[in-house]
């Protein structure tokens, strides 16, 4: 149990997947404008990064080690991860319109968000056990949230205060998230 | 034009800076020009290579299901990358670790292919991916070579294994300011490179 904890722990807070890893960076700036959108991408790539530890855990462990096709990874990976977000994509749009309109071109994008496949290949290479994988995703998916949710809230202010003209937009929001980024360096001092 | 291809990945369109894709590499791996240049050529080969297949079967992959069958090249070219690397430069796959075979996601590659070769004609789509891709190299270069200058007092030009040079700052490499070789340090220089390149206008 404790080994779990830490494993979501150190995904969370010290391994946070935007701050510290830089993965899912597109989100991170494109959506984090509005604190309500921000919640709900947070919540679609937390669910997505849950699934698909599960998905390719149960496929790395029954179908890549037993038939030692291990060096498939990376191609199988991505197509059921690709293929499970069009499933969603495909439920969101049937059930809540509203919710498809507001992330527009961003879920699509899931696909390419580094932080999905990148925790399948951080849970496949570090061997994870099935609980621990879910344990990461979980903690990423969180951590991710996390990030989300202070950038938007900060950049909501942004928005109102007097920024220099040449840093209007994006490079103050790297400027922010570097600050932001700084204050979760030290979650490194956690003990896990 | 096919020469205007090419040249307009170095600085109108320069990825990085301009259409500000594929961060997550260029975040992570830029803490020294060794990993920088490695993650840069192995960006230019997948790059090259999917715009050269996805352009040159680009009338017979239907368009509903493009997506999917653009991912699977690339991720079969970054296999092969991934593989190459581990055979040949076990060091900088180490150092490149996870971000190697997230390659895949890369929104350039993709990007450049739903953009680009999925339209265009396999000459010119094989100049725009070396367009891109060496303004990808040449971006990551630059945020790496301040990263690395500041970061660890000195520069260490090693390229694929090979070591070309090394240059410290006498007083200052003893006691570098780590801040830019963390994770905060590349959001800073980045942050700040776009600042300049706005101010000055010299990517417009």
């Amino acid at each position: 149990m404790n080994e779990l904890l830490a494993l979501f722990l150190k995904y969370a807070l010290v391994n946070n997947f935007i701050l510290v890893m830089f993965l899912g960076l597109c989100p991170f700036f494109g959506v984090s404008k509005r604190l309500s959108d921000a919640i709900r991408m947070g919540l679609s790539v937390t669910f997505v990064m849950v699934a698909s530890a599960i998905i390719t855990w149960l496929i790395a462990n029954f179908i890549l080690i037993p038939f030692n096709i291990e060096f498939m990874e990376n191609v199988v990976f991505i197509l059921v991860i690709a293929s499970f977000v069009q499933l969603l994509e495909m439920i969101i749009r049937k059930t809540s319109i509203g919710l498809y309109r507001t992330l527009g071109i961003y879920l699509p994008l899931i696909t390419t968000n580094c932080a999905v496949l990148g925790i399948a290949e951080i849970n496949y290479t570090n061997g994870f056990s099935f609980l621990g994988s879910i344990a990461s995703s979980l903690g990423g998916g969180v951590g991710f949230i996390l990030a989300l949710v202070i950038m938007s809230g900060l950049r909501e202010r942004l928005e109102i205060s007097d920024v220099p003209e040449s840093l209007k937009g994006l490079p103050i929001a790297f400027i922010t998230a570097s600050l932001l980024s700084l204050s979760f360096l030290t979650f490194g001092g956690l003990r896990i | 034009m096919p020469f205007k291809d090419f040249s307009k990945g170095l600085v109108k369109a320069n990825p990085l800076f301009v259409l500000v894709l594929g961060l997550c590499p260029a975040l992570a791996v830029s803490t020294s020009i060794e990993n920088a240049f490695g993650m840069g050529l192995a960006v230019i080969f997948v790059l090259v290579l999917s715009n050269l297949i996805i352009s040159l079967l680009r009338n017979m992959i239907p368009k509903d299901v493009r997506i999917p069958c653009f991912i699977v090249i690339i991720a079969t070219l970054v296999t092969i990358i991934n593989i190459t690397f581990k055979a040949y430069l076990p060091s900088l796959t180490e150092s490149l670790g996870v971000y190697l075979p997230l390659i895949t996601v890369n929104c350039i590659i993709l990007g450049r292919a739903e953009a680009f070769a999925s339209k265009n004609p396999p000459l010119r789509s094989v100049l725009d991916g070396v367009g891109e891709g060496i303004g990808f190299l040449l971006a990551m270069l630059l945020i790496s070579f301040i990263r690395e200058l500041l970061g660890s007092g000195g520069l260490n030009f090693t390229i694929l294994g090979y070591k070309l040079g090394e240059f410290t700052i006498p007083v200052f490499s003893s006691m570098p300011a780590l801040f830019f070789i963390m994770p905060t340090g590349a959001f800073l220089i980045i942050g700040l490179l776009l600042g300049l390149f706005k101010k000055t206008g010299v990517l417009r």
